[in-house]
Parts: C-alpha cells; sequence; structure tokens
C-alpha cells in the first residue's frame, strides 16, 4: 500500500491538551510511518489514553495539528475521526452484547432493501469482512456469547470493515488468555504488512517487545523519546525514560518512631485480589501501597475497611483479632477510610460543610434515641475546619462549591478524633492542586506523629517516594515486593509494577 | 500530572459570591411555595363563592388531612431518591382489617393495633426487598400495592365493612376547639417528621444516603438499616391515615383512595423535594400540600369536570418535576 521509507503517515505535531488545573498533553510531537507497530508506553497518567482520546475524536484538543498522510486534520468529534480511518480499540470493547456479531460489525449502517433490513446480506458481508481475521465466527449469534478474544476480533473487523488506516489498541490483552494473544499478534503484524499504521498502548513491555517496531515513551503528558527500531532497546532502558524526575520537596517529609504492629491483615481475599494477601501497618508508620491501574490497591482498601465482602482472611487491631463487616464496624474500631472518587464515595453533594463534617461522628455524640446534640455538631466543624484550614465561605455553604483541595480536607475532618488508630487513603492528592497538596501532606504526618498507622494508595510515583517510610506494590492483584524508604527508587517500584 | 501553576490560586479558593439566580433560588426554597398558597388563598377567596364558608374549609382540612399525613412519611422516601406507590392499598386495607377485627372482637384497642401492623409489615416488607436485595423502589412498591389492594378486597369480601363499635368513630369525626381532630392528628405528624428530619440523626442519615448513597455508606452511615426504618414508618402512617379516613367513613372500604399516592407523590415534589435525593425539609411538605390541597378544593368548587383535574393534577407534577431539574441546573 504504502511505502514504509516515507515520511510520517501519521504525525503529530505540538499537541497540547489542558483540562482546568492540569496540563495533560505538553507540546507532544512525534511520527508514526506506515507499515509499523508502534507502542506508546508511560505510566498512569503518562498522557498515552488522552492521546488516544484525541486521536479518536472523543476529546478536542487544544492546540497543535495531526497530519494524516500529508493533509492536516481538524476532528470536530469521533464521527470526523472514523471518516479519516482511525479507529481505536479500547480494553472495555464498544461493543453491544445482545444483538448479533453482524448487526454490531454494521452498527448504523445496516444494509436495507426498500426501507427493511436485507439480513441474507447483511450475514454475508459480515461473514466476508470476519473471512481474514477469523474462522470460527457466526455473524449470526449473539455477541455476547462470543469469547473476549472473538469479540476483540469483531471489532477489528468492523474497523477494518470502515476502511481504517489507522487502528490504535489500549491494552488489548488484558483479558485474554495466551492463545488469544498470540492470534491477536498475528492479526496485528498481517495488518502492519498491509502498510496500516498500528498504535499499540500497553504497560506490558514483553508484548511491546514481541510485536512492536518502535516505541514512543511519554511522562507527565510530555514526550521523552521515540526510539524508530527495537535495537539495543531493553526493559529497563524504556523504564528509566519513564521515570526519573526531579522530585520537588513539597513533601517535607520527617522520620518519627513507629510502635507496634496496628494493623496485621493475614491472607485477605476478595474480588480484585489474585490470592490471599497479607501486610502489616505500624502504629505511626506510612506505608505507600503503588501499582498500576488495575493492580488492585483500591479493591484491597474496600476489603479491609469492610467496604466491599471479603471472602477469607482475618484482621487485627493492635494484635486483637476484629470483625469487620461493615464500614461501620470499621469506624467502630478506629478505622477509617478517605476514598478515591471523591465526587461519588466521598462527598455529599446537596449537603453542607458542616453535615460532610459531622456525619460520621455525630453517632458517638448524640443524645438518646438519635437526638442530635446541637451544640456538639456546630463546635465539631468550627473546630475541625479550623484545624485543618478548610477555605470556605461559610459553614452552611454547600460542600460542591468548594475546591477539590478543601473538599479532601472535609472529608478528612470527618474522621479526625482521638479514637482513630488507622486511616486508609485512597490517592489522598487525585485532582488537588499543589498548593493544597502540600497542606495535605503535612496533616498525614501529622496523623503518623500521633500514632495512627496510615496506608496510602497512590498512582503518583514522586508521592510515593516522598512521604511513605516504607513502600508495597502491587501487580495484578497480589504484593510484589516492599521497598524500603531508603531503598526505594522510581525504576525500582516501576519495575516491580509493571507485568512480567 | 503535573498541573499548570496559574490555577493554583484560583482553585485553592472556593467559588466567589453566588449569582442572582442562585440566590433567588434559595429564597424561593424557603418561602416560594407558602407565598403561591397564599396568593392562591387569596385568589379563591375573591373570586370563588364558598370557598371560605366553613365548611369548605372544614372539607379543605379533612382533605389535606390525609395528604399530610402521608406527605410526612413519602418526604423521607423521596430525600432518599425512594418511591412507594403502595399509599393508597395500604390506607384502604388498613381501613378493613382494622373494620374486620373490631367487628370480630368489638376491641377497638385491637382493630387499630391490626391496622397499623398491617401498614407497618408492608413497609418492612418494601424496605427490605429495596433496601437488602436492591430492586427499583417503583417496581417493588408496584407489586406489593397490588398484593395489599388485593388482600384488603379478600377479607372484606369485595365490598365495604361496617364497623359495629361506634367509639372507633371518636378518630375522624370529631373536633377538638372547633377543629376535626384528623387535622391535629396530621399537624402532629408535621411536627413529629419535622423534629426528626431536622434534629435526629435519622433525619440526617436520611439526607445524608439521599445525597450520595455510596458516599454515606463509607462514611459509616447504615444505610440499609435506615431506609427499612423509612419505608417502615411509611407504611405506619398510611396505615394510620386509613384508619382515620375508615373513621370518617364509619367502614373500612377496599376500593378506597386508588391512585393516592399521585397525590403524595405530587405534592412532596410540588412543595420542592428533589427526586433525585438529598433535599427535604417539613416547609416544603407543608407548602406542597397546602397548595395541591388549594387547587384541588377550587376546582372542585368550580365544578370543573373531574377528568380535567386528572390533566391538571398531572401537568402540576410535570411542572414541579421540570421546575426541580432547573433548579439543579443552576445551583450545580
Amino acid at each position: 500500500m504504502l511505502d514504509p521509507q516515507a515520511s510520517p503517515y501519521l504525525q503529530f505535531d505540538d499537541i497540547c491538551k489542558s483540562f482546568p488545573g492540569v496540563n495533560a498533553l505538553d507540546h507532544v510531537s512525534f511520527g508514526v510511518r506506515a507499515g509499523s507497530v508502534h507502542a506508546l508506553v508511560g505510566e498512569n497518567g503518562a498522557g498515552k489514553s488522552t492521546l488516544l482520546k484525541i486521536l479518536s475524536g472523543a476529546y478536542t484538543l487544544t492546540s497543535g495539528t495531526i497530519t494524516i498522510d500529508g493533509k492536516q486534520q481538524s476532528f470536530a468529534g469521533t464521527a470526523d475521526a472514523l471518516a479519516a480511518g482511525i479507529s481505536v480499540i479500547y480494553q472495555e470493547l464498544a461493543t453491544v452484547p445482545h444483538v448479533s456479531v453482524a448487526e454490531n460489525l454494521y452498527l448504523g449502517h445496516l444494509p436495507k432493501r426498500h426501507g427493511i433490513i436485507d439480513y441474507p446480506r447483511l450475514w454475508a458481508d459480515a461473514r466476508k469482512l470476519l473471512e481474514p481475521l477469523s474462522d470460527d465466527i457466526d455473524p449470526r449469534i449473539e455477541l455476547g456469547q462470543l469469547s473476549i478474544g472473538q469479540q476483540q476480533m469483531v471489532e477489528i473487523a468492523k474497523a477494518l470493515g470502515r476502511g481504517a488506516k489507522i487502528i490504535a489498541f489500549d491494552e488489548p490483552t488484558s483479558s485474554l488468555s495466551a492463545r488469544d494473544t498470540e492470534r491477536l499478534f498475528e492479526v496485528i503484524r498481517k495488518l502492519r504488512d498491509e502498510g496500516r499504521v498500528i498504535l499499540y498502548v500497553s504497560h506490558r513491555m514483553e508484548e511491546i517487545f514481541h510485536v512492536c517496531d518502535s516505541v514512543t515513551v511519554f511522562k507527565d503528558g510530555r514526550h521523552v523519546q521515540t526510539f524508530e527500531t527495537m535495537e539495543g532497546l531493553t526493559r529497563d532502558l524504556l523504564i528509566t525514560r519513564m521515570v526519573g524526575r526531579e522530585i520537588l520537596d513539597i513533601y517535607n517529609y520527617v522520620e518519627r518512631p513507629h510502635g507496634d504492629v496496628m494493623l496485621d491483615v493475614q491472607g485477605m481475599e476478595g474480588p480484585g485480589l489474585s490470592g490471599p494477601l497479607s501486610l502489616q501497618v505500624h502504629a505511626g508508620e506510612i506505608l505507600g501501597l503503588f501499582g498500576l491501574v488495575g493492580a488492585g490497591r483500591s479493591e484491597l482498601l474496600k476489603l479491609i475497611f469492610g467496604a466491599t465482602p471479603r471472602t477469607g482472611g482475618k484482621t487485627l487491631l493492635e494484635g486483637t483479632e476484629v470483625a469487620i463487616r461493615s464500614p461501620r464496624e470499621a469506624i467502630g474500631y478506629g478505622m477509617v477510610f478517605c476514598p478515591e472518587n471523591r465526587k461519588v464515595e466521598g462527598i455529599i453533594p446537596p449537603a453542607s460543610v458542616r453535615e460532610n463534617i459531622n456525619i460520621s461522628a455525630r453517632h458517638h455524640f448524640g443524645h438518646a434515641f438519635g437526638v442530635l446534640n446541637g451544640a456538639w455538631e456546630q463546635r465539631n466543624a468550627v473546630e475541625q475546619v479550623k484545624a485543618l484550614d478548610v477555605r470556605m465561605a461559610s459553614l452552611d455553604q454547600l460542600i460542591r462549591n468548594l475546591s477539590g483541595g478543601n473538599q479532601q480536607k472535609v472529608i478528612l475532618a470527618r474522621w479526625l478524633s482521638d479514637e482513630m488508630k488507622v486511616i486508609l487513603f485512597d490517592e489522598p492528592t487525585r485532582g488537588i492542586d499543589v498548593g493544597a497538596r502540600s497542606e495535605i501532606y503535612g496533616l498525614i504526618f501529622r496523623l503518623a506523629e500521633r500514632g495512627v498507622a496510615v496506608l496510602m494508595v497512590s498512582s503518583d510515583l514522586p508521592e510515593v517516594l516522598g512521604v511513605a517510610d516504607r513502600v508495597a506494590v502491587m501487580r495484578g492483584g497480589a504484593l510484589s515486593g516492599f521497598l524500603s524508604r531508603s531503598e526505594a527508587t522510581e525504576e525500582k517500584a516501576l519495575a516491580l509494577a509493571l507485568p512480567q | 500530572m503535573s498541573s499548570s501553576n496559574k490555577t493554583l490560586a484560583a482553585s485553592s479558593m472556593a467559588t466567589a459570591t453566588p449569582s442572582p439566580t442562585a440566590a433567588f433560588m434559595r429564597a424561593w426554597d424557603k418561602m416560594g411555595m407558602l407565598l403561591i398558597f397564599i396568593i392562591l388563598f387569596i385568589l379563591c377567596s375573591l373570586f370563588i363563592d364558598n370557598f371560605l364558608s366553613f365548611r369548605n374549609m372544614n372539607g379543605l382540612g379533612l382533605a389535606i388531612s390525609m395528604t399530610g399525613m402521608t406527605a410526612c412519611t413519602m418526604m423521607f422516601c423521596i430525600a432518599t431518591a425512594d418511591f412507594d406507590l403502595s399509599v393508597g392499598a395500604v390506607i384502604a386495607c388498613s381501613g378493613v382489617v382494622a373494620a374486620v377485627v373490631i367487628n370480630l372482637t368489638d376491641s377497638i384497642f385491637l382493630g387499630i393495633a391490626a391496622g397499623l401492623l398491617l401498614g407497618i409489615v408492608t413497609g418492612i416488607i418494601n424496605g427490605f426487598i429495596i433496601a437488602r436485595i436492591g430492586i427499583n423502589a417503583m417496581m417493588v412498591t408496584l407489586g406489593t400495592m397490588q398484593i395489599v389492594r388485593g388482600f384488603g378486597y379478600i377479607i372484606a369480601g369485595g365490598k365495604a365493612v361496617g364497623i359495629s363499635n361506634s367509639g372507633f368513630f371518636v378518630m375522624g369525626t370529631t373536633a377538638i376547639l372547633g377543629v376535626p381532630t384528623p387535622i391535629w392528628i396530621t399537624v402532629a405528624c408535621f411536627i413529629v417528621f419535622g423534629f426528626l428530619l431536622k434534629y435526629t440523626e435519622y433525619g440526617r442519615n436520611t439526607l445524608a444516603l439521599g445525597g450520595s448513597l455510596e458516599a454515606a455508606r463509607l462514611a459509616g452511615v447504615p444505610v440499609v438499616r435506615t431506609r427499612i426504618m423509612i419505608f417502615a414508618l411509611h407504611g405506619l402512617i398510611c396505615a394510620l391515615a386509613g384508619l382515620v379516613l375508615a373513621s370518617r367513613m364509619t367502614s373500612g372500604q377496599p376500593m378506597t383512595s386508588v391512585g393516592f399516592e399521585m397525590t403524595v407523590i405530587s405534592a412532596v415534589v410540588l412543595g420542592g423535594v428533589s427526586p433525585s435525593g438529598g433535599v427535604a425539609k417539613i416547609s416544603f411538605i407543608i407548602a406542597g400540600v397546602l397548595v395541591l390541597g388549594i387547587i384541588e378544593n377550587a376546582m372542585n368548587l368550580m365544578n370543573i369536570n373531574p377528568f380535567y383535574q386528572y390533566v391538571v393534577r398531572g401537568a402540576i407534577l410535570l411542572a414541579a418535576m421540570i421546575f426541580d431539574r432547573y433548579k439543579h441546573s443552576i445551583t450545580g
């Protein structure tokens, strides 16, 4: 189709994409030649997925140009991208499970005769489309009945049916068996040999070395390096390119003594974990829990907190076994949880700041029959807001009008009491600007100094290394290793987090 | 994941002064519906004959009393983004149960207890299936509504059941200080449930879980228990309303109050309780019940064809829902 030695078929120039408060992509420029499989690698949040969304037209870019086959492109939406020959196949396939394979393939443009759907033609066209990819898919059956690997093949057939010249895969093999993965690679190689551009986003280094011809590394929304060939490239070199930043000292880490084991999780089993998991956190210790998305960290916290029912394992607090079957019970034992998704799991949006602060502790301070202790309600809210320096118009202000950082402080304020023994954080500074982040780290250190055991999940490597006394890394639903503060480096942590 | 510095200052601060529309909305929340009630009252007094007559005021008060009582507890349901369609059925069936038991045992106490028990049990069943098993409230109460209604017909033998012990009629037909007893009961409900909503953990938990079920759960609110309690209390009060009605009609009637749940839900939403949950005040309920009551009363006095009344009621409900959505989009 196209001369592989020619100038890049797909060219990104100075691509910028910003959202309020964050630069997702910062002047990214690189090119991909026709007839190649090009990998995009980088940590969580490095910008790979954002770039794909811009390519597919799901996002509009803030500035920069995308050039395809020498022509500058401008996408107002996904329809434009499809028309330009771009197809993105996401991890969560965009299929309709209860409808037949053929209908999925021709979604939106089913063949009609005299205004009525022409099923015989539909089946025939679908069979032709599927032929080069797979010989065992019957286009008439419900798509949901196929295996994930086969569904993916249908997605690819759909893309080819639309005449896609650029096909991007986002984490394609995470749900595939080894056999299906190999099949997928065969198909990818075939598509490449036909001269198409294949983009391959994945954390799986081994696969990248197996099927890709070139790699671009992203870090913090910026383009780091593009390797035009795989020659001389190693896993370690890639990892080094993915990490390595100047660590701003917004953490102000101070060492402190640790007490006995406060939280002892033994043989925890449940959704998100691949097997029994054990870990311990001492009083006054901050244990950072790092890992990639899908490693099971949030799931682990929810299991410990009793928010998700466990299928096995026990929890000991200060040496005594405790039964934690619900968040309420966990809180009763002095274990509290700051969830990742503030909007959905943290704040009560239509309620005031005061309500959001008092919601958890009022149980212990009310009068008989649950009648509220008005004096406590006011006093507690005022105290907490002062202690955490929450910036707001008044206690009656609706919490949803506060900034992310202040919302997070309010959620934290919910828990601050003398009885707190363990605090579980899930991405404590996500979506919070630098100034507020520094304050939150200060709070975390103050808590630890009081003897609270802190278990902190974070995807932000510098943050983990800056704040934690010890780092635990999770991978695929299990712990892959521990690093002490002195030995922990970004490379080591990421190496433990990436699939092998 | 770098953040741009120029947004640092902006995002550290809370949002600045609210827009005039948002301020208007808050003022509306406080007094809007009450104001509408006053305006309507004045208009009706001026333009409709007999509106201000003692007899009409009495009738208006009695009509409002049923809606008012059940709206108090429906408020809790809607505040948690649930619904209860079994109101009418429970009202009818509790009256029938009371009538049958009184006729059998000649004990008013047992009759009342049986009627209330029916309400509580229905409520607990509703609450359990909705909160514990996790099925949509509308679907569940649609089912229980038919079961309870059918049950009422069965034990009544398909017709009204006259009550033999006239002592039972005290509830519905007497007056204290010139005001009919049912109205006093309703006022008591306003006070009790208003108190529960504002001054107890139960009320606060209701609003919290209505605002965000998951956040409330993770914050330690016993969400399942609270929701079951909401439906149980609602069943109890609906049964109470049913008993008062049976007392007024001197019989338990299995065919009464069909579709009444629509009136109650309309009143609650009209008053300002958001169907998406998390926002409720007793003043909303009072206002909504009053406005809806006065509109119905006016339509009756003006001899408007009852079919048109259906249309008007439906239109009011839709208008209230749309207005609620509009409020949401303004306040973000």
